[in-house]
């Protein structure tokens, strides 16, 4: 269904604005040209160019749901303090920018009178980190596949680490992320912590919405197991529950095969990604809990266990060591014993190949 | 809103982080149907499941994606968000806004739409939430007389997105946002026109740190590295260990390939740059020590995706290295023999990653004309089940032939 026609001269395809409109004159001006970077304090990092030159950032968490009053309000500080410039971060940060070293302070009081607080750096030479926002997706607020909430997770959670994002109190960079469901708009199957929306239930195929809405061949193929057969008879889809693993395709694909279940439904974790080549290479979060029940409005048990690994890890790695080097040098089930993870039989792959994720040696600790 | 009214949401406004319930509350005091979503989101809090319906295609004239239709369930006892449509909207590069260009998009907003927002979405987007069918248009005329324009869904290009790069940061080995800004307005079509089995996503990031996290959430990542030696500033060196760094600790025993030697008399480095893998960790200990070397350029990773459909994937080696100069027009090239051959043979929904999967590395590098390399791989396969082709091989020799023939010579 298209909107209604509006007369008026049409504009399409002129792409976003061009970036070099938006920068602030201290960047024009030594783009490309930055020397190095030291961070004063929490929140606030120096980048200083070959020219001389210093651009002071100033670095705030936001709740990703913005509203454009508060936009306007940020925009307000911008004017005040970065001469009408600002710029957000991958991980749904505000960033100022600004020359004048003596109006930090000042900047930080009205920003988080605002309610944004500012941190969310790390001083690699000192090897003091504070824990980044954490990257989500939209839940209940605009999605129609999430097993769980996404924004009310991470409040959640955020509540509960809130000291590591405000102070530079851990040994290594550690990124927690959150997809509400298997789509992961998020992208968070390479994180240190990811949270991800898992249903436990195959779909319950609706006759009537399948035969008005879906393409049955289709939806059929799509399924990674094998677990759909087309009824052609009935025009409608059928379902091999033990073949189905719930990954939520059929339903992303037709609208009557909705794996929903509010009991069974829940949230999976998983632990020891990372996507940065510094030291360790790149690589995948592994599943370290199959499945916690969707507890709104706090979802404490998810809380707890993200405090476990969290803690276990700050207090226990080296400088610079991520979870995933720390269990690198500890070992899978060093770090089952040491965060009291209760280790459960779905965290052994059985899905492609779960072969190469078995221990085909002796060497394994006690 | 009264607390009353909605008390498992009043619940996530307490506590030290940015509560986006207050967010909402913030748009309810302009648009008061907006309440209406706090109604319907209270109700998915008591009843753990979403009210959102499934899709429903509207979009603007001439585009095939940039707008997500969204109807909700409970539509009679919630109005205000009957009709509640997701705009993406294509963000600058880099993130960098002036506070002008940001107030325009809230005055179209404000006009078309709930005044809900995300900065950003995961792909890069701004993302403006929630409005009716009819303000579509209206919204979307709006914003490009604003100077903006929608960016991608569905099986199109998807906005690309790059890290913030040259403009403010000393390890950027090249113009993240130039070629961000370059790959966007070349390829509009692709990202307005879904044409493809699937989604596909560029992401740039200007060095192995990579902030945009390119190599695990972009079928093709482009990630900055160099070729020559680390260059050291020994003066700088001493610095940091006056200053107290321990750098036999901090960098010398972190070292992946153990390549850094360290003098702890002359407080001096050594590099063995032959065995360097650029991981970035020194340089990211002793900024001011320690740079990139001069021959500096990207290379390509592909296929990094979510786990849908058949698991989750980082993007792999195809490309160790293009010079910075040559990278726009080497990865435009690329990308356009990469989608040539995915679009042929893709199945729907089925990413490059996993199509690769299925037909084989030797038939991708050979339809995309890259030459093998064994910076491709971790190690060589493992089992020696692969397929020769004719030409490989000398003509065919039928055993029975010779069998038959050695039996009858037996018999004679």
């Amino acid at each position: 269904m298209a909107s209604e026609p509006v007369e008026e001269e049409y504009i399409s395809d002129i792409g976003p604005p061009d970036f070099r409109e938006m920068l602030p004159p201290v960047i024009k001006k030594n783009y490309g040209k930055w020397k190095y970077h030291e961070v004063l304090k929490p929140g606030v990092l120096v980048h200083v160019a070959e020219s001389g030159d210093k651009v002071y950032t100033v670095r705030a968490g936001e709740p990703r749901l913005m509203s454009t009053q508060s936009i306007r309000q940020i925009c307000e500080l911008a004017d005040k303090y970065c001469d009408g410039y600002i710029r957000f971060t991958t991980r749904n940060n505000i960033e100022f920018l600004l020359t004048d070293e003596s109006k930090i302070d000042d900047l930080i009081k009205e920003v988080e009178e605002l309610g944004y607080p500012v941190g969310g750096t790390w001083d690699a030479t000192k090897a003091k980190y504070s824990l980044s926002n954490i990257v989500h997706t939209q839940g209940w607020i605009h999605c129609h596949t999430p097993a769980i909430d996404a924004s009310g997770v991470v409040k959640s959670i955020m509540d509960a680490l809130f000291d590591h994002f405000k102070n530079m109190d851990l040994p290594g960079l550690c990124r927690i992320s959150l997809a509400c469901c298997l789509n992961m708009c998020g992208a968070v199957h390479a994180s240190d912590i990811s949270l991800v929306g898992v249903h436990r239930t195959p779909p319950m195929p609706d006759d009537d919405t399948i035969r008005r809405t879906c393409e049955i061949p289709s939806t059929v193929s799509g399924c990674p197991t094998g677990a759909l057969r087309p009824d052609m008879k009935r025009k409608t889809i059928i379902v091999d529950e033990s073949k189905c693993m719930y990954c939520g395709n059929c339903y992303t694909m037709c609208p009557g095969m909705p794996c929903f279940d509010p009991e069974n439904g829940g949230v999976a974790i998983l632990a020891g990604g990372k996507i940065s080549d510094a030291r360790a290479p790149a690589r995948l979060s592994k599943v370290i809990v199959p499945w916690l029940p969707n507890n709104p409005p706090r979802w404490p048990e998810v809380v707890d266990v993200i405090k476990a690994i969290l803690e276990t890890w700050a207090a226990e790695a080296k400088p610079h060591e991520r979870i995933a080097e720390w269990i690198d040098r500890i070992g899978w089930e060093k770090f089952f014993e040491k965060t009291g993870i209760e280790f459960k039989v779905q965290l052994i792959d059985d899905f492609r190949q779960p072969r190469h994720t078995f221990r085909t040696t002796t060497q394994f600790k006690w | 809103m009264s607390d009353e009214e909605f008390p498992l949401l009043s619940e996530l406004k307490k506590g030290p982080w940015p509560s986006f319930v207050k967010e909402i509350e913030k748009t309810v005091e302009q648009k008061p149907e907006i309440k209406d979503l706090l109604k319907q989101l209270e109700r998915s809090y008591e009843d753990k499941i979403t009210y959102w319906k499934h899709g429903g295609i509207v979009s603007v004239k001439g585009y095939g994606g940039g707008v997500i239709g969204r109807y909700s369930f409970l539509a009679k006892e919630c109005p205000g968000i009957a009709e509640f449509h997701t705009m993406r909207v294509n963000q600058p590069s880099g993130y960098f806004y002036t506070t002008e260009a940001l107030r325009k998009i809230c005055d179209v907003w404000d006009e078309y739409g709930s005044g809900l927002t995300n900065m950003h979405g995961s792909t890069g987007d701004i993302i403006l939430l929630g409005t009716t069918t009819k303000n579509l248009q209206p919204c979307f005329n709006a914003l490009a007389k604003a100077g903006f324009d929608l960016g991608g869904s569905g099986s199109a290009l998807r906005t690309p997105n790059a890290c913030v790069g040259p403009a403010r940061c000393e390890f950027a080995l090249f113009d993240t946002l130039a070629l961000c800004y370059d790959l966007t307005m070349t390829y509009q079509d692709e990202l307005h026109r879904p044409m493809w089995p699937y989604k596909f996503k560029f992401k740039i990031s200007g060095c192995p740190n990579d902030c945009v996290a390119a190599k695990a959430r972009s079928d093709f990542a482009i990630i900055g590295t160099w070729k020559d030696e680390i260059k050291i500033d020994q003066e700088q060196v001493k610095k940091y260990a006056e200053e107290g760094v321990d750098i036999q600790k901090q960098v010398v025993e972190q070292c992946p390939t153990k390549c850094i030697e360290y003098d702890e008399e002359k407080k001096e480095l050594k590099i063995d740059n032959e065995n360097c893998v650029r991981c970035m960790h020194c340089i990211n200990v002793l900024p001011k020590a320690l740079r990139p070397g001069d021959v500096r350029g990207a290379c390509i990773l592909l296929g990094g995706k979510a786990p849908i459909l058949e698991g989750p994937v980082i993007g792999w080696l195809i490309v160790p290295f293009i010079p910075a100069d040559e990278l726009a027009d080497t990865v435009k090239d690329l990308a356009e023999k990469v989608w040539d051959w995915w679009d042929e043979n893709g199945k729907y929904r089925e990413r490059v990653a996993e199509l690769v999967e299925r037909m084989g590395m030797m038939n991708f590098l050979e339809a995309v004309g890259l030459e093998p390399d064994p910076r491709m791989i971790k190690h060589p396969r493992e089992n020696p089940f692969f397929f020769w082709r004719e030409e490989d091989l000398k003509p065919r020799v039928d055993p029975w032939k010779i069998w038959r023939e050695a039996e009858k010579a037996l018999e004679e």
